[in-house]
């Protein structure tokens, strides 16, 4: 299980990055950041942010029409 | 992130203040500052507007050949002719303003008030203020005010420079 989850579902470029950055700074590191979107954007969107930023995609998955993202809080 | 000297920097210059044209600097520096991209906006001349207290941006189809906005399946592009008349304007911002709440992209508000939560740096250019006879009061609180040698201060130790 994650320590959070953001359910970014209807909403669109740019927000979901934005919510999941503001809610990753409330998720101890080391801890991970459940994601779910419905932007098909999000896909690339979040393996960019997390290469920039050091943080760790560890899971990218679809299903039902929701991408759902873990982010590792590493940086 | 962790080091100061290791930050990457960002400018943007903020030319167009209208509904469409205030998105893409909003949007680059709101998900550049997410990114851990220390990150200046300098507005000048109609850009400004996206620093008044009270937002009232506007659209306008006239002379914008590639506005087709979605209807009924198609999508609808209008004469200049038509786009002349009183009243489409408003009409077509009101539309706009719909499709943006309906598609769940952000409003200009909400990212506004996102880059200032960012600690994005925002410059108001103060020749614009004064050709356009308005004062610092008129603009959001955190606002600073500078020049084109401000601004330029900036740029020469930025790894990215827009101009929107």
């Amino acid at each position: 299980m994650a320590d959070k989850t953001l359910d970014a579902k209807g909403l669109n470029c740019p927000l979901p990055i934005l919510r999941a950055k503001k809610m990753l700074k409330e998720v101890p590191t080391g801890g991970t950041l459940e994601v779910l979107a419905t932007d098909p954007g999000s896909v690339a969107d979040f393996g960019a942010f997390c290469r920039t930023t050091g943080n760790e995609l560890v899971e990218s998955t679809a299903a039902d029409g929701v991408y759902r993202f873990i982010i590792k809080h590493v940086a | 992130m962790t080091e100061e000297n290791n930050t990457k920097t960002m400018t943007i210059i903020v030319t167009k203040g209208s509904l469409d044209w205030a998105y893409p600097p909003l949007i680059l520096g709101t998900t550049a500052a997410a990114m851990g991209v220390d990150v200046t906006l300098f507005f000048t001349f109609y850009g400004l507007e996206i620093l008044k207290k009270k937002l009232d941006l506007q659209i306008t189809a006239l002379g914008n050949a590639a506005m087709k906005m979605p209807l009924g399946g198609m999508h609808l592009t209008m004469p200049n002719i038509v786009n002349m008349i009183p009243g489409v304007d408003a009409g077509a911002t009101a539309m706009m303003k719909n499709l943006i709440a309906k598609k769940g992209v952000a409003s200009i508000e909400d990212l506004r008030e996102a880059a200032i939560e960012s600690d994005i740096k925002m410059i108001a250019c103060q020749m614009t203020l004064d050709l356009f006879e308005y004062s610092k009061d008129d603009l959001i609180d955190g606002v600073e005010i500078g020049g084109a040698a401000t601004y330029m201060e900036k740029a020469l130790k930025s790894d990215i420079n827009l101009f929107i």
